[in-house]
C-alpha cells in the first residue's frame, strides 16, 4: 500500500508530501504520524507541502487534524511551502487553519520549530 | 425584402464611375471620412460599390444582407468599421460612409424608371432597405470593436494597478489604488502570493491609502488576503488606514482582530525592519 514516509530528524519528524493526496492516503498518514509521535516522543512535526498543487476540503481538514493531534501529544506542527493557489483555495473554502504554524520553506520552518521548543 | 430588379442593377453598374464621384464628393462635404487618406477612401468606396453590385446581382440567395451572397460585403464592412473604430471615429461618421451612398444610387434608380411610378417606388424602397441594413451591420460591428477595446483597457488597468514592490530584503509592499472588488482582490492576491514565493519574503505590507472606501465586502477581501499570506508562512501588515476609514471600520463593527494595522507605510516598514532584526540609525 502507498504510504507517505515520515523521517526522523533529532526530536522532530519530517513529512514531505510529494504525491497527489487522496483521502485514504491522508487517513493513513494521520494514523502513521500519531503512532510515530508516540513512539519517538517527538517535539515537533514539519509538514512540507511545497509539491502539493491541489487541495480539497478533506485535505485541508486533515492538516488541521494533524496539527491538533500533535498538539495534544505535545508536539508543534509547522506547515511549510504552501503554494499560492493552495492558499487561495483554502481561504475560499473558509479553512483558515487557526493555530497551525506556517513558514515559507523548510529551513525557516525548522528554525521556527527549534525556537518554539527552546522557548518552552 | 423586395429584391433589386435587373434593370436597377444594370443602371447602377453601368455608371459606377459617376456614382463613385458623387459619393466621394458627398463624403468630402460631410467630412465623414476626415483622417482617411483620399487614396484609401477611393479604394474603399470602389471596393464597396463593387461588392454591393456583386451581392445584388447574385439574387439566388434569400434572407437579405444576412445571406451568403453578401458575405464578402459584410466582411468588408466589418474590416472597415473595425479600422474606423481603432482610428477613433465615432459611430455617426462610420455610418455616414454607407448612408451617403444612398443619394447617388437613388438618382440612378430614378433615371432608370422614369415612366413606372410603382416600379420606381418599389426599387427605391429596395435600395433604401439594402443600404439601411448594410449600415446597421456596420454600426453593430463598430460597437462590438469599441466594446472589445474597452474590455482590453479594463484588463490592462487591472494588471497595471496592482504592482508588488520590494521595499527591503524580505519585505514586499503592495500599494493599492482604487476600489477593491472581488476580481481585483483575486488578481492582487495571486500576484502578491506569487511574489512571496519567488522572493522568499517573510513580510508583506498592503497599503490601502489609495482605497477610497472600506465596506464589509472590502474588509472581507482584505481578511482573505491576510489569511492566505499567513497560510503561506509569511506575515502581513496593513498600512495607510486613514481616519475616515478607521471610523467606518469601527462603525461597521468589522473585526480586524489578528491583523496588524498601521497608520502609514513608514510605520509599517519600521515594524517590518524591527521584526527582521534590523535597525535604522542616523549616520552622524
Amino acid at each position: 500500500m502507498e504510504r507517505i514516509p515520515i523521517l526522523r530528524m533529532g526530536n522532530f519528524l519530517l513529512v514531505t508530501i510529494q504525491v497527489d493526496m487522496h483521502d485514504q492516503l491522508a487517513l493513513t498518514l494521520q494514523d502513521d504520524l500519531s503512532e510515530r509521535i508516540n513512539a519517538t516522543s517527538a517535539r515537533g512535526v514539519l509538514l512540507d507541502i511545497s509539491a502539493l498543487d491541489m487541495v480539497d476540503s478533506f485535505i485541508g481538514r486533515m492538516i488541521g487534524t494533524i496539527s491538533g493531534l500533535s498538539r495534544i501529544m505535545d508536539a508543534h506542527t509547522v506547515l511549510v511551502g504552501m503554494q499560492p493557489a493552495v492558499a487561495i483555495t483554502l481561504v475560499e473554502l473558509g479553512m483558515n487553519l487557526p493555530g497551525v504554524l506556517t513558514a515559507l520553506d523548510v529551513e525557516r520552518g525548522m528554525k521556527l520549530l527549534r525556537d518554539r521548543v527552546a522557548s518552552e | 425584402m423586395s429584391n433589386l430588379q435587373a434593370g436597377t442593377i444594370s443602371a447602377i453598374s453601368n455608371d459606377q464611375a459617376g456614382i463613385l464621384g458623387e459619393w466621394r464628393s458627398i463624403l468630402d462635404a460631410s467630412s465623414a471620412s476626415r483622417g482617411v487618406s483620399p487614396l484609401e477612401l477611393a479604394q474603399q468606396t470602389e471596393e464597396f460599390l463593387r461588392l454591393v453590385i456583386a451581392g445584388a446581382a447574385d439574387g439566388t440567395a434569400t434572407g437579405g444582407v444576412a445571406g451568403a451572397n453578401w458575405a464578402e460585403a459584410r466582411a468588408f464592412l466589418e474590416r472597415l468599421s473595425r479600422s474606423r473604430a481603432l482610428l477613433g471615429f465615432d459611430s455617426q461618421h462610420t455610418a455616414s460612409f454607407i448612408f451617403s451612398l444612398k443619394r447617388p444610387l437613388f438618382a440612378r434608380v430614378q433615371a432608370a424608371y422614369k415612366d413606372g411610378d410603382a416600379a420606381l417606388a418599389d426599387q427605391l424602397w429596395a435600395v433604401s432597405e439594402l443600404i439601411d441594413s448594410l449600415g446597421m451591420h456596420t454600426i453593430q460591428t463598430f460597437q462590438k470593436t469599441r466594446e472589445e477595446v474597452i474590455k482590453r483597457q479594463q484588463e490592462e488597468l487591472l494588471e497595471l494597478s496592482t504592482p508588488v514592490v520590494k521595499l527591503w530584503e524580505g519585505v514586499l509592499a503592495l500599494p493599492m489604488i482604487g476600489t477593491l472588488d472581488s476580481q481585483r482582490t483575486q488578481v492582487v492576491m495571486e500576484s502578491l502570493l506569487q511574489r512571496i514565493v519567488d522572493t522568499g519574503s517573510e513580510i508583506a505590507i498592503i497599503d490601502i491609502t489609495g482605497v477610497p472606501t472600506v465596506d464589509t465586502l472590502v474588509a472581507q477581501h482584505l481578511l482573505k488576503t491576510v489569511t492566505a499570506i499567513r497560510l503561506m508562512g509569511a506575515d502581513c501588515i496593513i498600512s495607510g488606514v486613514r481616519p475616515q476609514i478607521a471610523q467606518t471600520i469601527v462603525h461597521l463593527g468589522l473585526d480586524l482582530a489578528g491583523i496588524v494595522t498601521k497608520a502609514n507605510l513608514a510605520d509599517a516598514l519600521k515594524l517590518a525592519l524591527q521584526r527582521s532584526g534590523l535597525t535604522v540609525t542616523r549616520a552622524v
